[in-house]
Order: structure tokens, then sequence, then C-alpha cells
């Protein structure tokens, strides 16, 4: 068992690392662009956006 | 023909890196435990790394492109995102930079007081600690030569991008036989940054069914907006640490 956390604690550190706040608001996004994109407007500029919210967040949290 | 030169490039980058970071710790391991048990774990961690190439690279090719991008572009997003908020952090002057001397001589001095342990005429402190150091760095290697390869149709080319990286450091660092302190890591920690944010923001709007104007055109306004995205915040947590530092001055 103990393997077992400590296989997923690695991964989790590897891909999401220190701010999970970050990665959940990726998968939002990504719902966010396939939404908008099924309902045939262009949703190329969802995640560029998403970005400048993720990073802005992030680095405060940081950096206070 | 431009996401090509891009694959190639992220993955030359991001190994070369990697391969500066463990050389410093087999290195560490090597001076410290001998050679022999060093050396021993750096090949035992390939051919573990080799294993996993060979098990996941076939697999991954046969999930529907559409659905990879999504997850891989995920994935590289989040994964990205961490290295590009780490070197902004570090350009800004709120993370201490990266420093491979003072990481060589952290590791050499702990490698150094720990007891021996001998088994089979293998030191395993020294073999432990070069195989858990290639193989942990390695495996940032291998999941973005699989990810950008597999995503991009191209396993080959990546892992042509990471071959070429990682000779070149292993060959400078078997001439020099000392970490390579003077690489500039910290900028090449955000160009990978910078390129993996990149990918990421391309192949999970392309994989949640949105398409780009201009089509794979696009990467290069996307690479400029990332890269400007980062200056800024740079600039900004730049004054925001000089505020903090005047406003603590005065208070003192």
């Amino acid at each position: 068992m103990k393997y077992v956390v400590d296989f997923g604690r690695f991964w989790w550190d590897f891909v999401v690392g220190d701010d999970w706040r970050a990665a959940a608001l990726v998968i939002v996004a990504i719902g966010l662009t396939a939404a908008v994109a099924a309902s045939d407007i262009a949703a190329w500029w969802v995640m560029p956006l998403a970005v400048v919210l993720v990073l802005a967040l992030s680095l405060r949290r940081a950096s206070s | 023909m431009t996401a090509g030169v891009f694959l190639v490039l992220s993955a030359f980058l991001a190994s070369a890196v990697e391969m500066v970071e463990a050389l410093t710790i087999v290195l560490a391991s090597g001076v410290a435990r001998g050679w022999r048990s060093s050396l021993t774990g750096v090949g035992a961690a390939v051919l573990t790394l080799a294993v996993i190439v060979a098990a996941l690279g076939p697999a991954l090719t046969v999930i529907p492109i559409n659905a990879l991008r999504l997850v891989v572009g995920g994935l590289l997003l989040t994964f990205g995102l961490q290295w590009l908020r780490k070197a902004i952090l570090r350009a800004s002057g709120f993370k201490a930079l990266h420093d491979e001397d003072e990481i060589f001589s952290r590791e050499l001095a702990e490698a150094r007081t720990a007891a021996p342990l001998l088994r089979g005429g293998v030191d395993w402190y020294g073999f432990t600690l070069s195989f858990k150091g290639v193989l942990l760095e390695g495996l940032e290697v291998v999941f973005i030569v699989l990810t950008f390869g597999s995503t991009q149709g191209s396993i080959p080319l990546a892992a042509l991008g990471a071959g070429v990286a990682i000779v070149l450091v292993a060959g400078i660092g078997f001439a020099v036989r000392a970490p390579l302190a003077r690489v500039p890591e910290n900028t090449l920690k955000f160009a990978v940054g910078v390129m993996l944010t990149t990918f990421g923001i391309f192949w999970s709007t392309e994989g949640a069914g949105a398409s780009w104007p201009g089509s794979d055109a696009a990467l290069f306004g996307v690479l400029g907006f990332v890269i400007a995205l980062s200056f800024a915040s740079v600039a900004l947590l730049r004054r925001r640490k000089r505020t903090m530092l005047v406003t603590a001055e005065a208070g003192a």
C-alpha cells in the first residue's frame, strides 16, 4: 500500500506540483474551451486568457 | 515543419536541463563513493527508462490524436506552468537561483558522511544515489519526449532532440569532470517553461475541439504571447520585490 501511495504522490508532485489550484483551473479552462467550440463560436482565445489568469493568481500567492 | 523545429528544440532544451542536474548527482556519487557504483547506478536507470519508453511509446500511438492532444495538452500545460512559475519567481528574486556548484557540494558532503554499504562489490549508497538521480531526472525527459513526440506524430524526432542533449551534456561532463555550473541553467529553465506552456496551450485547445487561426503557424503567435506574458510578470514582480524591500527598510 505504501508503494502505491508513494507512486501516486510522485506523479502528483511531478505533474501538479505545489499549486493544485493552477491544475484545477487548467481543467476548467479546457472544459470551457470545449463548450465554446461546441457552440460553433471561435474558442482559441479561451486557453491564452485562462493562462493569464492562472499565472497571475499563482504568482500572486507565491510572492505574497 | 514549424512544429517539427519546435519539437526538436523543446526536447533538446528540456533534456539538456535535466541532464545537467543528473550529471551533478552522478559526479557527486562517483567522487565520493567510487565510479563503479555510480556508473552501475546510471546503467540501471538508463535501462529502466528504456523499458518505460519501449512499453509506453507504441501504446500512445494507438490513442486517437484528438484525445491524445487533449490529455497531453492539459498535462503539458499544468507541467509547463509549474516550470514557468518557478522561472518567473527566480528571475524576479522571489526564489533562489539554481546553483549546480552548491548542489554538488551538498550532495558530495552527504555522500561522504554516509556509512559504507557494500553488496556484491558495489557500494549501495553510491549506486542508489546515481540510480535515483538519473531515473527521476530522466523520467521528465521521457515524459516530454513521449508527450511531444506522440502528439506531433513523431516520437523519433523528439527522441533525436533529447538524444543530442544527453550525448552533449554527458560528453562535456566527462571532459571537464565537474558540475556544469557555467551552463545558463536558469535561462534554459525559463525557455523550457515557455516552450512547454506554448505547446500545452496549443494542443489542449485543439484537443478540446477548437481551431487555431492560421493552423500550425499559430504556434508562433502563442509563443510570442507566452514570452510577452512571462517578461511582463517578471517586470511586475521585480517592482513588487523592490517595493517590499523599501517598505521593510523604512520599517526597520
